[in-house]
């Protein structure tokens, strides 16, 4: 129970460490909770055009920075998800989201995975076939089987 | 067909999907601006904070709008290609990024001049984020009607110059 609760504590202590993330040591004031929270999610789902792999929780560039600025500005001016998202897509394109959205440029992203899978299953099923098929034809013919049936016989015989 | 040919065009597929793959830069985002309308801003000018700098002035001829600072090092490397550019007489205009005023007016003298005919100072970085701006330096083309045709982003070197950038302002030069 004490480590879930230290669990607990470190988890958000993490979390809210980002809210400070603006100015160093002065924590950002939200009307309510509600707020801060989406102000907290978006903080981790755009991306820092400059340093491509960071969300701009994370990152230090001063891009980074202005961008945080104006996202807290946005929550206080009471601002949504879809129009914060619209704001930055707008300006620096579906890269900027870390889901970006689902438009004609993305369809490959986003549905390439499941059309992989469904070849590799289609692969499977092909290799799975084929191998049935070699096992089910060890019919002999007519001759063949005489002959087996013959030595067989003489094994039988010879005990 | 052999079935052992499988692989093998498997691989080959594999190979050219790296080949282009890896032969991309994964620093150039496309500019969701190209086909737009240049974003409003208003700022001062530089060297003269009593007049302003606005999308409007943007209209009316074919425009390169150069996306500059003075701490930025790569500005430096096509500094030279901005002041050849302007004496062939295209229309460049200065967004001044981030920057303080007696840094980027001292940069522009140590350059060799300010190519520039006007040059908007954007201390904040706002209207650097209106244009989506994320590595300088950045060079747009606009249309006479003030709409992005076109988005560089780092150094304009001269391959880019000669090859993409006055063939499209000719071409642009000619629409109505």
């Amino acid at each position: 129970m004490k480590m879930m609760i230290g669990i607990v504590i470190a988890m958000s202590l993490l979390m809210s460490s980002s809210v400070y993330a603006l100015k160093a040591g002065v924590p950002l004031e939200f009307k309510d909770e509600e707020q801060e929270e989406l102000y907290n999610d978006m903080l981790h789902e755009l991306r820092c055009t400059v340093c491509q792999n960071q969300s701009i929780a994370g990152s230090n560039a001063s891009l980074a920075d202005d961008l945080r600025g104006n996202l807290y500005k946005m929550v206080k001016d009471g601002a949504d998800e879809g129009e914060i998202k619209k704001f930055m897509v707008d300006r620096y394109g579906d890269f900027v989201l870390y889901r970006p959205n689902f438009n004609p440029s993305t369809y490959l992203l986003w549905i390439g995975p499941f059309l992989l899978l469904l070849l590799g299953v289609v692969v499977l099923r092909l290799n799975v076939r084929s191998r049935n098929k070699i096992n089910n034809s060890s019919d002999l013919t007519t001759e063949e089987s005489e002959l087996l049936a013959k030595c067989l016989d003489s094994k039988k015989e010879k005990k | 067909m052999n079935r052992h040919m499988i692989p093998l065009i498997v691989f080959a597929a594999l190979l050219l999907l790296f080949w282009v793959g890896l032969g991309l830069n994964p620093k150039i985002i496309p500019s969701p601006l190209i086909g737009k309308e240049a974003p409003k801003f208003e700022l001062p000018e530089l060297h003269d904070p009593q007049k302003i700098v606005n999308n409007e002035m943007l209209k009316g001829q074919v425009t390169l709008f150069n996306v500059f600072a003075s701490w930025c090092v790569s500005c430096r490397a096509e500094h030279h290609h901005l002041l050849k550019l302007q004496r062939q007489g295209f229309h460049l205009v200065g967004l001044n990024y981030k920057d303080e005023k007696q840094d980027a007016l001292m940069y522009l003298r140590q350059l060799g001049g300010d190519p520039y005919a006007m040059i908007a100072f954007d201390y904040k970085g706002n209207v650097g984020i209106e244009w989506g701006v994320y590595g300088t330096p950045e060079t747009f083309v606009l249309d006479k009607k003030g709409i992005v045709r076109y988005k560089h982003t780092g150094p304009l070197y001269r391959e880019v110059i000669e090859n993409e950038l006055i063939p499209l302002i000719r071409e642009l030069e000619q629409e109505s």
